[in-house]
């Protein structure tokens, strides 16, 4: 039997939602680890039941958990390769993983400034994960992008993580400043065709891509035009909120920036602006139908520091043609008095025969299309502020 | 008779996070040798729950994290030198040595 399990990650816990392929009735699971900050749950596209998840809290730190029967149960895998990770008498033994930058001089980068809010340098600090990335291929490989930005790998199913410095240690560090939620790495792309190649995104410095597995990285932010620093064209410094791509065609991109929706047809060499006749072109989120590569959705939001839909509706925006016109779907959401956002981690689509859109607000609602935007309907309405939505389509 | 000094047994008493996942309730009783400080405490406390590790103090650094204070005997302990030695009566186990979130919050 086909169905779908929605990965939500809270500010104050993870809930794992279930449903058959009718997408109409839901089973609700959680709050797990509960009063913490999740800021992401993905699982493995090759093993359903391995998901990770970035458990962190800003006074006790990271924590990675994982689960291998589809979160039913977790554990910290953070130990010593070949010890068992619980004590005899039952406790967990995996440590807190650590996420340490590489300053090694085989393999690191020295650990360097990053710009601050009011332009001086101010030093690069471990914060937490925002964001998990597990493998196309291996579901003991995962890569993490994480505050104050690098990105990080495992091979081992979690219980070591190593930074791939080649990023950090670009040489542009200096310019890159910290959005409204800090310097995060928040997007990580691999790409399906080549597995060499990987896109990522930092919060303010813009978008990178490497073509030989993470040693060496290139800016990938011609086009971008962003008023808010010094030179809009700049080759740095660019608040890329989020990006997406269709697995059949990973040259092509789309980007939701700070302002302006985004799109590359050549894996970001080159960005054009497809916000078109949207009402406002801020947001976070944006993501492609699993079956129609050209059909994207975004959220539109109101901004210089409102960040909520504009005129109180909450309306997703439907690009059938990539971007060159946008349809408004309302249709089981809220058309007054909706004064939630969306971040940039809280849509998602399932990829069953009629597409399903997920998307989770900051008001703890968690929606569901089962047909591609037409009709939406709330799966819960009163969950703590959702941070990130993730599906996992089973079969 | 000479021989090792039996090793304090200190109360411990974590903050519901942390207790939430060490999956513990209630104090947590750790067995310190030598000096009673601190440092002591939290590596007896990590040794017995290596997944309190990086929690309370720094992976890195070991420095106590910001929004981590230590009380004891109605005193705050948090700024004191982390190998000073705590008070007699939390290493004779009859007052807990408190490890306490800040209160800014969430």
């Amino acid at each position: 039997m086909t169905g779908v399990r929605v990965l939500v990650g809270t500010k104050k816990g993870a809930f794992i939602l279930t449903s058959d392929g009718k997408r109409k009735t839901w089973d609700v699971a959680g709050p797990h680890f509960a009063g913490w900050e999740l800021y992401h749950l993905k699982g493995s596209p090759v093993d359903s039941n391995r998901i990770y998840a970035s458990q962190s809290s800003g006074w006790f730190g990271q924590i990675i958990q994982r689960s291998n029967d589809g979160g039913k149960t977790w554990e910290m895998p953070g130990t010593a390769p070949g010890t068992e990770l619980k004590s005899p008498e039952g406790f967990p033994k995996g440590e807190s993983n650590k996420f340490v930058y590489d300053v090694s001089s085989k393999t690191g980068k020295p650990l360097t400034t990053h710009m601050w809010y009011d332009g001086s340098q101010h030093p690069w600090e471990f914060k937490r994960v925002w964001h998990l990335e597990p493998s196309l291929t291996d579901p003991d490989i995962c890569y993490a992008g994480v505050e104050d930005a690098a990105l990080f790998k495992t091979k081992d199913g979690g219980k070591t993580w190593n930074e791939l410095a080649g990023l950090r240690g670009h040489g542009t560090g200096p310019k890159w400043q910290p959005g409204a939620g800090g310097l995060c790495l928040h997007t990580i792309l691999l790409d399906p065709k080549n597995p060499k190649r990987i896109y990522i995104a930092i919060s303010a410095a813009g978008a990178f891509r490497t073509d030989d597995g993470g040693k060496t990285w290139t800016p990938i932010n011609q086009g971008l035009r962003s008023e808010y620093i010094p030179d809009p064209n700049a080759e740095i410094g660019h608040c890329v909120h989020h990006i997406a791509m269709h697995p059949s065609r990973p040259d092509v991109l789309f980007m939701q920036k700070h302002w302006d929706v985004m799109r590359s047809d050549n894996a970001g060499d080159h960005w054009r602006e497809i916000s078109a006749n949207l009402p406002t072109d801020f947001g976070f989120a944006i993501d492609v139908h699993a079956h129609e590569p050209e059909t994207l959705y975004v959220v539109p939001i109101k901004s210089d520091s409102e960040h909520y839909p504009p005129e109180g509706k909450l309306r997703v925006y439907r690009s059938r043609d990539g971007g060159a016109e946008w349809q408004p779907l309302t249709k089981g959401l809220p058309q007054k008095d909706c004064f939630v956002n969306v971040l940039r981690d809280a849509m998602a689509v399932d990829t069953l025969d009629k597409c399903g859109v997920y998307f989770g607000t900051s008001g703890g609602q968690v929606y569901c299309s089962p047909d591609g935007g037409d009709n939406w309907d709330a799966i819960v309405r009163d969950l703590p502020p959702v941070w990130s939505v993730e599906v996992q389509t089973l079969s | 008779m000479s021989g090792t000094p039996a090793p304090a047994i200190v109360k411990v008493m974590l903050p519901f996070h942390l207790r939430r996942l060490a999956m513990v309730e209630g104090a947590v009783l750790v067995a310190v040798s030598g000096p009673v400080t601190i440092a002591s405490v939290l590596d007896a406390l990590e040794t017995a729950h290596p997944n309190l590790t990086g929690t309370i103090r720094d992976h890195g650094t070991q420095k106590r994290r910001a929004f981590v204070r230590f009380f004891a005997c109605q005193q705050d302990l948090s700024l004191q030198s982390p190998d000073a030695p705590l008070p007699e009566a939390v290493a004779r186990g009859t007052e807990p040595f408190l490890v306490v979130g800040a209160i800014a919050g969430g």
